[in-house]
């Protein structure tokens, strides 16, 4: 017997397997899910908890006009997905752009917003439970557009010199499925920290 | 030794080039650099091996020091450093690496395919694993080292807090701890990832998910078990870090937080770490209680459905390691019912094992003895975790030895057991050569003798109130005569251990010779050569029943027409 096929007719049907890709940030993102639950849950479990100030309501303000450019920049990405898929690189490029930009305003937002916390009103990580918490939570998001920007300029990169093509679309639709989450989190933080919290 | 050429005389001088120095730094070298799944494999279970030794000795060492009453070999300190070592690295770099020892070497050829899914992401998976390890056991020789202020960890491989605040936990060790377990976890994560993308996206044609051998759907299981709880811990270990370095209050009581939600937040991650080890050793079982049967698994969708069932009870059951903070009643009851759920898949699969066995021809080789030990061993670990699961009987136990004999039931007399025959059994598909089956037997029996003497008796000083994790007792206490009798079993074990650890190492260069399919088996690896080449099958190996290798030989009676 050696290295040999097996069985002794070949089975005529297609074998069609999932994409590895997909599967692979599949489960990168139920792994990811998991974190932020436990980093939501401690928030949660926390609120209203801390001894002394700042508190929340005194300090926090709802960050709109950031958290609606983070949410359309899943829009924008969803429509460079189509725009590579049908092999239009350029217009691909440009709604690329549009969400790293959208990105990275949200970005700005929160460091803004993390600097007037710290300077203005005094709240860091040990001052009390809720900046523990608060920075943690928020933090770890935070981290996570650092990481999506991080690959999606890679792609852009790639694209300004050309590289891109329409064969390479599953890939950067495993990319921005990434992103979606990412985007997902921020609903939750937000609804958490910003609306329930306060 | 049988070498073809015969030696020229006047050239023996020459020296062999395949022990020169740039040999063997190309040695190394494909190593170092390899993304083959069998090398990393191999290289996984080499490093569990080394750290079953390590974790060996250090419980001996803690048997040594409770032989006797007021012994005073080891001091507090240590005492409490090599209890927490010996538990962070028997789950963390034993268990978890033999898991994955044994997936990335096995599941490719089982499923017929040339490599992992990533195999760059599993080379870094490995050594990213590797690394962790070194670095906590950095901790022993960093900072003060293991007989002066405090750098080993010490604070249990449960980490309680408020121990682990640096007002309790001085220097670094408990940041070592926390760490190294932090990277290792990326190292287990990426792996799991691995896993599933490889079964889910590799399989060769015809291996539809119900004909995957149950070593493959376990595997998948546990993958799926482990990206839900290994970053609960990597998380609850981030806010410690944030307490002990940037002043965060997550755990600390005196400003709102809280030493519970550690606990839970631990036990969300531990208790389902139970069955990530322990479903990968039922995944050994299953291949190997049929082939020694000489029958087809009983019941092969029930152990599917019993398998995913364990996975999802165990999710919804930690807190029973928790009955004795003082939660609701009302909680206290679910935890309780919900652990006692778990009897349920576990005992179909027992069920299953046997019905596997009856009116089999039982063929009692090293690797069958070592599964059938480990049929009534994890059949009455079941039964004293269900009692533990009684609330009442919980808060005598709680803590005490009995506890310490029970998950060792469970860790040493299911996992390892399944481990040990897991490794005899592929032991010549990896080498090319048979492990020796009276130095196996030898290991067996001793093996066995030493754990029920060691595990069945801590049961009892257990019940007369010994506590866990104390570092000596006074005579008085009338635990003298049954630790000596435990410790001695565990020095029968370790004598076992290391007669196994010389089979190892002699069958490599004496062993029998293997061929491709020692135990006449049914699943893919076996068509291979042993070792396989490189890339594993020369054509695409087609599949359409569950016992492929049975078609083959066996073409008058197929298993897919029955199918
Ligand atoms: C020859 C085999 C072994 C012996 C004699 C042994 C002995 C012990 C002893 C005496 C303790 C109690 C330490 C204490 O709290 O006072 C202990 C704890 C523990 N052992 Fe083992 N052990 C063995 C193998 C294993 C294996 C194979 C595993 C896991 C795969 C394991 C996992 C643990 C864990 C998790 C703890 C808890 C540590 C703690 O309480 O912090 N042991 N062992
Ligand atoms: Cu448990």
């Amino acid at each position: 017997m050696s290295t040999a096929v097996v069985t002794p007719e070949a089975v005529e049907s297609p074998w069609v397997l999932p994409s590895k890709g997909r599967v692979g940030m599949a489960c990168l993102i139920i792994a990811e899910t998991a974190i932020f639950t436990i980093f939501v849950v401690a928030y949660v479990y926390y609120m209203g908890k801390t001894t002394s100030g700042p508190t929340p309501r005194e300090v926090l303000s709802l960050p709109i006009f950031n958290s609606i450019c983070l949410l359309s920049s899943s829009v924008t990405i969803w429509l460079a997905e189509h725009a590579i898929e049908r092999g239009e690189i350029r217009k691909f490029g440009v709604w690329w752009a549009v969400t790293i930009a959208l990105g990275a305003i949200f970005l700005i937002g929160t460091a803004n917003e993390w600097r007037t916390l710290i300077y203005h009103d005094g709240l860091t990580v040990s001052t009390n439970l809720f900046g523990t918490t608060f920075y943690c939570l928020v933090g770890l998001h935070a981290s996570h557009v650092i990481i999506g920007l991080l690959g999606l300029l890679t792609v852009l990169i790639f694209t300004l010199t050309g590289r891109v093509k329409q064969e390479h679309s599953e890939r950067v639709q495993v990319l921005a499925l990434y992103w979606h989450f990412v985007d997902a989190v921020w609903i939750v933080v937000f609804t958490v920290v910003y609306v329930i919290g306060r | 030794m049988a070498d073809s050429s015969l030696p020229i005389p006047g050239a023996l001088e020459v020296t062999s080039p395949r022990y020169s120095q740039a040999a063997i730094l190309q040695w190394l070298n494909s190593w170092v650099t390899t993304v083959d799944h069998k090398k990393l494999g191999i290289l996984y279970t080499l490093y569990a091996i080394f750290f079953l030794l390590v974790g060996g000795v250090e419980a001996m060492a803690i048997r040594i020091q409770l032989i006797r009453p007021n012994n005073t070999f080891l001091s507090p300190e240590v005492f409490n450093r090599l209890f927490t070592m010996h538990g962070t690295t028997m789950v963390f770099l034993v268990g978890m690496t033999f898991i994955f020892g044994f997936a990335n070497y096995l599941i490719p050829l089982m499923i017929g395919a040339r490599d992992m899914a990533f195999p760059r992401l599993n080379a870094f998976s490995f050594w990213v694993t590797a690394f962790g390890g070194l670095m906590i056991y950095y901790s022993f020789i960093g900072g003060y080292g293991l007989f002066g202020d405090g750098s080993a960890p010490d604070v249990g491989w449960f980490a309680y807090a408020p121990l682990t605040a640096k007002a309790f936990s001085r220097g670094h060790s408990t940041d070592f701890w926390a760490l190294s377990l932090i990277v290792t976890g990326f190292g287990t994560v990426g792996a799991a990832i691995n896993v599933i993308a490889t079964i889910l996206c590799m399989r060769c044609k015809g291996m539809t998910m119900m004909r995957l051998p149950l070593f493959a759907w376990l595997n998948f299981a546990v993958s799926g078990l482990i990206l839900v709880t290994i970053t609960p811990l990597t998380a609850a270990q981030i806010m410690l870090l944030v307490d002990r370095y940037l002043g965060g209050h997550f755990f600390d009581t005196q400003s709102g937080g809280s030493a519970m939600i550690w606990m839970h937040f631990f036990w969300i991650f531990g208790h389902p770490e139970v069955y990530v080890l322990v479903l990968p050793a039922f995944a050994i079982a299953n291949e190997i209680i049929p082939v020694f049967s000489r029958k087809a698994i009983f019941g092969y969708p029930a152990m599917v459905a019993a398998s995913m069932g364990i996975v999802f009870i165990s999710l919804g059951v930690w807190a029973h390691h928790m009955f004795t903070i003082g939660m609701t009643s009302v909680s206290n009851a679910f935890f309780s019912l919900s652990t006692m759920l778990v009897g349920i898949p576990t005992g179909m699969k027992i069920f299953n094992w046997v019905a596997t066995m009856w009116g089999g021809k039982l063929r009692f080789a090293t690797p069958m003895l070592f599964c059938t030990a480990f049929l009534f061993q994890f059949l009455i670990a079941g039964l004293t975790g269900i009692m533990l699961s009684v609330v009442p009987w919980n808060w005598q136990l709680h803590n005490s030895y009995f506890v310490i004999a029970h998950f060792h039931y469970v860790l040493v007399g299911a996992i390892v057991f399944c481990i040990f025959a897991g490794l005899y059994y592929w032991y010549p598909k990896v080498t090319g050569r048979m492990m020796n089956e009276t130095l196996g037997k030898w290991h067996f029996w001793l093996f066995l003798i030493g754990f029920h003497i060691t595990f069945d008796i801590m049961h009892i000083p257990g019940m007369l109130g010994m506590p866990r994790s104390i570092y000596t007792y006074e005579a008085s206490r009338g635990w003298g005569t049954l630790n000596m009798i435990v410790s001695i079993g565990g020095f029968i074990q370790a004598i076992a251990v290391l007669l196994f650890a010389f089979n190892l190492v002699w069958s490599y260069f004496y062993g029998e010779k293997a061929g491709n399919d020692p135990w006449d088996a049914w699943t893919l690896e076996w068509t291979t050569a042993s070792p396989p080449p490189a890339y594993n099958f020369e054509d695409d190996p087609v599949v359409r029943s569950r016992r492929p290798l049975w078609d083959l030989k066996h073409t008058e009676d197929t298993d897919w027409k029955y199918e």
